[in-house]
């Protein structure tokens, strides 16, 4: 479990988030939603020590991130997975070095096993076959799921996905959202994902954090997105005439 | 007018320390030393194979000139023929083969490095990495640097021979000057102190074009603009500072 202690981060006179508070729980997704410069990658980057907050502490179990000096950080982080909005693969690698890279670097793994388990993560993600392409080689969709791949290669405890739908076709988001939600209850880890995609609010969400101008608006699982009185989440949420007549009818109104 | 000088003065210190803050961060224990040892040996390669026919091109054309600047110069003169080569050599060993080398380097792995680092840092490949564990500083700058102040100095060296090669070229079969000659001036007044301060000079020169490149790329922000600066950056700052080690160098060494 992770947990934010009342979290604040100002950049000069602008302050952008104004103390958040919350958790993330074990083996489930956890959804950061709101607006664009509502504060949503900030408050990721302070979750993964990316950015230090101005205020306020951040437990992973009961260890404050927020208190270590660079060794301990860089000790915690091995056991921290991120997908990254652009996947940030290594464009001078084939998919199989992307993936065998934090191998190569933490482990004393042979290459047998190495391979092995590359093999077994790129089973994962369905992309079986693809070892020897490089990142310019395979589509947006086929990234992401390589850097999802690379992430869980160490089996990491944290996952924190920074819009993981960004520039995907609905079909393609609603796999990587799939495999992102088996992945996590399959290894029983804790997942944060960053995102404003409506489909993966609905489909994946449950514990659903908006934030709103820097500050926590409202927390909840994805059935109680429809009910909620929060006008805030409510224009967000189905922002578009269409979205809104699915609600209404959803709700016989 | 104060406050402009002001904020001048404490931009050049702020950037002075983070540069030192960047090589202090840099030194540490290497998470896995085969994993630095195949980055230096790339960087190796890539510094050292990738930049052989570009130094042998000027180091020859440099010999070259200044061996027929000399046998031109020197002619009618009561100062023998025979002085083109030890003029060639020495000058060549003192200050062009280490200077006009590293210039010329910080212009090709120097912009390399900026834009290969600042790529890094735009694509959030640098951030992946500190996800990951591993010590940015250390694991894409070192290697860079070790490769550099150990190939560096070789390809001085080598451009050193082309450029007394280039003289010789340039000046015996032409007729300016005699074989003989050419060769007794190499041979002639012959210290190794200078052959000793040319690799100083290509060591720290080598120092300083990586590690300012680097600087330069790992702290970009911004877009494809900002890339390109900093990659300009690289090449004039390191430039200036090369040819401000130059100076200093030379001051304290004869």
């Amino acid at each position: 479990m992770i947990r934010a202690v009342d979290i604040k981060k100002s950049f000069g006179d602008v302050e952008v988030l104004k103390g958040i508070s919350t958790t993330f729980d074990k083996g489930k997704t956890n959804l950061i939603i709101g607006r664009s410069g509502a504060g949503k990658t900030v408050f990721l980057k302070i979750l993964v020590s990316l950015f230090q907050p101005t205020e306020g502490q951040i437990f992973y179990e009961d260890t404050d991130i927020t208190k270590l000096n660079k060794r301990q950080l860089i000790e915690i982080r091995k056991d921290i997975g991120m997908l990254f909005q652009g996947s940030a693969l290594f464009d001078s690698m084939t998919v199989e070095e992307n993936i065998r890279f934090p191998l190569d670097m933490f482990t004393n793994m042979t290459r047998k096993e190495k391979e092995d388990r590359v093999n077994e993560r790129l089973e994962v993600v369905n992309l079986e076959g693809s070892n020897k392409k490089y990142p310019g080689e395979i589509s947006g969709g086929m990234q992401k799921r390589v850097g999802i791949a690379r992430s869980i290669v160490l089996n990491p405890k944290f996952l924190f996905c920074d819009e993981p739908n960004s520039g995907l076709d609905p079909k393609t988001s609603l796999v990587i959202d799939e495999l992102i939600q088996q992945i996590t209850v399959d290894n029983q880890i804790t997942t944060v994902i960053n995102t404003h995609d409506m489909n993966s609010v609905m489909e994946i969400g449950e514990k659903i954090n908006f934030l709103h101008m820097g500050k926590l608006a409202w927390v909840g699982h994805k059935s109680e997105v429809l009910d909620s009185d929060n006008q805030l989440l409510q224009e967000f949420i189905f922002a578009s005439p269409f979205l809104q007549r699915l609600r209404d009818k959803a709700l016989g109104k | 007018m104060f406050s402009f000088i002001f904020r001048a003065i404490h931009g050049f210190f702020y950037e002075i320390g983070k540069y030192f803050l960047l090589l202090r961060l840099m030194i540490a224990r290497p998470e896995k030393a085969s994993m630095y040892w195949k980055e230096t040996m790339r960087q190796m390669n890539d510094i050292g194979v990738g930049s052989l026919i570009i130094v042998c091109l000027i180091a020859l054309f440099i010999g070259a000139v200044s061996a027929i600047q000399f046998a031109y110069q020197l002619e009618g003169t009561f100062v023998p023929l025979y002085y083109t080569g030890y003029i060639v050599r020495d000058m060549t060993i003192i200050e062009l083969a280490p200077t006009i080398t590293c210039l010329v380097l910080a212009g090709k792995v120097g912009s390399n490095i900026a834009a290969e680092i600042g790529g890094m840092r735009q694509k959030e490949q640098i951030d992946a990495l500190e996800i990951m564990g591993v010590n940015t500083a250390a694991y894409l700058v070192m290697p860079k640097l070790i490769a550099a102040v150990i190939v560096i100095p070789m390809l001085v060296f080598l451009a050193a021979i082309v450029s007394i090669m280039g003289g010789y070229i340039a000046a015996v079969p032409t007729g300016m000057i005699g074989h003989d000659a050419y060769v007794l001036g190499l041979r002639s007044f012959f210290d190794p102190y200078n052959v000793f301060m040319m690799f100083v000079k290509a060591l720290v020169f080598g120092f300083i074009l990586t590690s300012v490149s680097s600087y330069q790329g790992y702290f970009v922000k911004g877009g494809s603009i900002e890339l390109g600066r900093a990659s300009t950056n690289a090449v004039v700052l390191s430039d200036v500072i090369i040819l401000l080690a130059d100076y200093f160098i030379t001051l304290l060494m004869t």
